[in-house]
This record gives structure tokens, sequence and C-alpha cells, in this order.
């Protein structure tokens, strides 16, 4: 399921991912928009294990928290996190969202409509989307600026 | 299960009818059967809520006739445990025990929702509903007031305190787990994810909680029919100001609550089933409290997604028919469900309206079968660990 079937990216270079099933050091993690090389301290922050799959166009940094949530960061060829997903109990969003989360939850709060249970919000250039139910929730966050060339943000999964 | 949308519409008016019938006698002919729980879908208590499943429910404080009835709470298979309103409780708040910890010093929650959380002081009381009654059952007061929401809290997502932001007095949590955190937020865990804390004064900290005390499932420690529920809600055609359907208590204790052919889902680690749409599979759950048929992405599915106003649903810019499958990991048999998806923002455009049949929405990776599934179905929900005829939970049936 995480490896989504219809994704074009993994469906064309599936043969070609260098999986590396490695921990980084120093920990290749860093919020929402910043700058992989200036690493943020979600790895430690979040007290998770990591592997890094680096596919053509963009490289999948993924975390798994003790508590069993998968937290994924989809990080550019110049080395910015243009998205992230997550799958498991709720993550610490303030954390991944770094300076974006006030945002998100102005945006949140503001754009409660008649959806019931996950959220769906559009700031312009930030974009939330949530689903799941209690023990189990999923979500996924990108910018619209930070989105590299011919990566459609439905990868982001 | 492969039913067409009319003549499962058909069926599920019939099996509503029967029930109430077969248990009407010896209670007047027209009182529903003793274990059943009148449910509405309608626009809720601010008039606005979309495929919202909302019951009654009595609180007492423990072992007295001091009671409080709470209209409009949010009927929820996706949660576990009952969380109200502090202020829809009124003044029996205070006369609601307070839940202390091991360390001594009070239990408060933060309850992780897919969007957002709720706050506040984790209560003993006796709860009620379909003349059962569950005492001394942990429960959520949602209450920021005394207590603020603490930064580890608030770091998850947007705190949802009042009636304006829940759309809803509480949330009934009547899924098939019977705690809300389990056995993640015991001493025992290795890691917590923050459901509980001890709070001295305003100042509080990430908690471990044994399952006993944890906010529950009232299902389960009701004296009988305490194995599940049956959820009935009728078929419609189109959209519908409100509709009336009925929770009924247990699963094969009854005359209305047999399983007979339902096909039985068991539930994996993470509270989901097997769906599959398009030749792929996918985590799917049968949510009541998620409002639309929620699924997965417009680049997967083909389906526009609506833009202003109707943010978070499809809009096709005509009706779409699709199916998907529903896989049994008890039996390897399927269940291929067939549902139509119209214009959220056309769907809208009649205020009047609160209930819609063929409302939905994306949901990263995901296939959430909410409420619009249940319409003209029985769709049973089995309480982990306990008996039933067709196998202990925890399950749905359908």
């Amino acid at each position: 399921m995480w490896e989504h079937p219809s994704s074009s990216v993994f469906k064309t270079h599936r043969i070609k991912l260098l999986v590396m099933l490695v921990a980084l050091s120093p920990p290749a993690f860093a919020v929402l928009g910043g700058d992989v090389s200036t690493l943020a301290s979600d790895q430690a922050h979040l007290k998770a294990s990591v592997r890094v799959r680096v596919r053509n166009s963009y490289s999948v940094h993924e975390m798994l928290t003790p508590a069993g949530t998968t937290v994924r960061q989809f990080v550019s060829p110049s080395g910015t996190v243009f998205g992230i997903s997550w799958q498991g109990f709720a993550p610490d969003l303030q954390q991944l969202l770094g300076d974006h989360f006030e945002e998100y939850v102005a945006a949140a709060s503001s754009q409660r409509g008649r959806r019931g249970r996950g959220i769906h919000i559009d700031t312009g250039d930030l974009v939330v989307e949530t689903g799941g139910h209690m023990r189990f929730v999923v979500g996924r966050a990108w910018l619209r600026s930070k989105l590299p060339q011919r990566v459609d943000p439905d990868d982001i999964q | 299960m492969t039913s067409s949308r009319t003549a499962l519409g058909l069926l599920g008016a019939v099996a509503l009818c029967s029930s109430w019938v077969a248990c009407g006698s010896g209670q007047g002919s027209s009182s529903p059967p003793k274990n059943t729980q009148a449910i509405f879908v309608n626009g809720g208590p601010s008039n606005n809520y979309a495929n919202g499943l909302f019951t009654n429910v009595t609180v007492c404080a423990p072992g007295s006739s001091t009671c409080q009835s709470v209209s409009n709470v949010l009927v929820d298979t996706g949660s576990y445990g009952l969380r109200l309103l502090a202020s829809a409780v009124g003044g029996l708040s205070g006369s609601l025990p307070q839940q202390i910890g091991s360390d001594g010093n009070p239990v408060f929650e933060c309850a992780e929702f897919v969007d957002s959380v709720v706050w506040g002081p984790v209560k003993v009381a006796d709860v009620s509903l379909a003349n059962e009654t569950a005492q001394s059952l942990p429960i959520e007061l949602i209450d920021a007031s005394s207590v603020p929401v603490p930064s580890g809290c608030k770091a998850i997502g947007p705190a949802e305190e009042d009636v304006a932001s829940l759309g809803a007095n509480g949330i009934l949590g009547i899924g098939f787990f019977i705690t809300d955190c389990g056995d993640a937020c015991t001493p025992a865990s290795a890691a917590n994810p923050g459901f509980y804390y001890s709070c001295v004064a305003s100042l509080c900290s990430v908690a471990s909680q044994a399952l006993g005390q944890q906010v529950q499932n009232p299902i389960a420690s009701f004296a009988a029919n305490n194995n599940g529920i049956v959820i009935e809600l009728p078929s419609i055609n189109g959209s519908s100001p409100a509709i009336g359907g009925s929770m009924v208590l247990g699963i094969g204790t009854a005359e209305n609550n047999a399983l007979s052919s339902a096909v039985i889902f068991p539930p994996d680690k993470f509270g989901n089933l097997l769906t599959t749409f398009k030749g792929q599979q996918y985590a799917g759950f049968l949510d009541t409290g998620s409002n639309a048929y929620f699924f997965l992405d417009s680049k997967t599915t083909g389906i526009t997604a609506c833009s202003s106003a109707a943010n978070g649903f499809y809009c096709p810019s005509s009706p779409v028919n699709l199916s998907a499958t529903n896989i049994s990991s008890q039996t390897g048999s399927s269940s291929t469900v067939n549902f139509t998806i119209v214009s959220a923002s056309q769907l809208f455009s009649n205020n009047n309206d609160f209930v819609f049949p063929s409302l939905g929405g994306p949901n990263p990776s995901t296939f959430d079968w909410g409420l619009p599934f249940f319409m003209g179905r029985k769709v049973f929900v089995a309480i982990e660990g306990r008996p039933t005829p067709g196998s202990s939970g925890p399950y749905w049936a359908y």
C-alpha cells in the first residue's frame, strides 16, 4: 500500500530504485520546506529509526517511531523537504510542519466545512490531507512551491 | 452483497421494518425493542453537519439518580469511548468523580482524532443507552477551561472544545476495540503515543494509563448484549433533510440482531480490512463517524477534487458509478460494493439537505467506508474478545 502502485514515478523507476536500508548519520530529517542539509531534529525528537530510498527525481526518508507511526519525508534533488506523509498514531505535526504548523492550525480551524472526518486544506502553497480513524491516522502535506518538476503531489503517500 | 443500490435499499427497508415489528410484542406495537437505540442522520446541533449520525446518551453520577441526558452525540464506529462537552453535561460535571492516576494526580486526556484533538479531564460516570447501563465508566469531558491544552497535545492538531468546532455535543465511540488507546498507553508499553496526561495544577505531562482506566466503549461494559452492535439505516434515493434508524445492542443475542448470512471481516492490528479498487489493494475500514466515502486521490480515481466551498470532497462533472471489493481475511470471501459519487458542490447547493448517500472525497492511501455505506445495510460491529455466533470479535459484518 505504501508503494503506491499507480504512481508513475514508482511504476517507471521501480527497478532503478536504490534502496538503502541504512541508518544515516547525521539524521537526515528536516521540517517541511526546510533544507535537508541543515538538518532538523525530527529523528531525535521522534526517537525514530530511519531508512532512505532514493528515486530518480527525489528521495524518501522514512522514520518509524517507537509508537509505530511511519513518517516519510520527500526530499528534492536540491535538498528541500517538499512533502511529508504519515501513518499510525497521530504524529507531532508541529515538529514535522515547522513554520507551517500555525498556518495549518489556522486553516484547519477556519475551514471546518462539512467534512466530518479528516481534513483537506489548501492555502495556495501548503496542502494538507488527513484521514483514518482513532489508532490509525493517515496524512500527507506538501508545498506547491517546492514540488520538483515531474513530481505529482499524489506521489506523496 | 453485490446487489444494486435499489435492491439493497428495499432489503434494508424490509429488514428495519421486520425487526421493529418482531420485537414490538409485549411492549406495545409501536415501541422499539428494548435493546434498540434510536439514531438520526441530520444537521446536528448547529444545523450544518453533513451525514452526521447522532443519538442521545444519559450520564449519571455513579450509583445515583443525578443524571443528565445529552442529545446530538455523534455515533462513531471509528473511535472508542464516550466524550462529552462539559457544557452539554452542565451542572452534573461537578458530581462526576475525577479519575486519579497511579501517581495520585488527576488524569486528563488528549484524545487524538484524525484532524483534531479533544482535551479534558477523565471522569467516572454511569452511562446509559438502549436500556442498558455501564457503571462507573471512564469517560472524557471535553473542557479546556480548568487545565489548558498542553503544548504536546496542541502539537498534534487543533483542539475542538465547543459545539461550533465539534459539530456535536460529544462523540460516542462504539467501534470494535474496548479502549481508546489500548496497549500502547499502558505502563508496559515501550512508547506512549500521548493520549493520557497527569496534571498538577496546570502543569501536565504524558502518563501511562492501564487498560481498565482508559476511556472505553460503554457497550463492552453493559450487563447484557455486550458483544457488539448493529447499525441499521434505511436506503434513500437522493439527498434528504434527515433520516432515522436504529442501533441494536448485541449480536446474536435476540431476534433483532441475528447475524444470519452476513460476511465477517476481521480487522488487522491497525483496525483495517482489505479493500481492492481497480486491481490494487488498500487499507479500508467501516466508519459511521466519517461523513462520506473517503477514498484515495484524484490521480488514482480520476475524479476531480472540489475547490472552494466543498473543499475536501469530490466534485465530478457528472455522477460517477464505482465499485470496490472488501475481502475477508477470515474466509477469503469477498463483497463487491457499488456506489455512486455526485459532485459535493451540487449536493450542498440545497441548504435543507443534510443526508447525502452519494457524497465522496479523497483520503490518502486508504478506503474509508463512511456513513453513506451504512445506508440500506445492516452492519455488525463485534467487540474484541467477545464471542458471537459467527466468531469472536473484533470484526465487522454485513
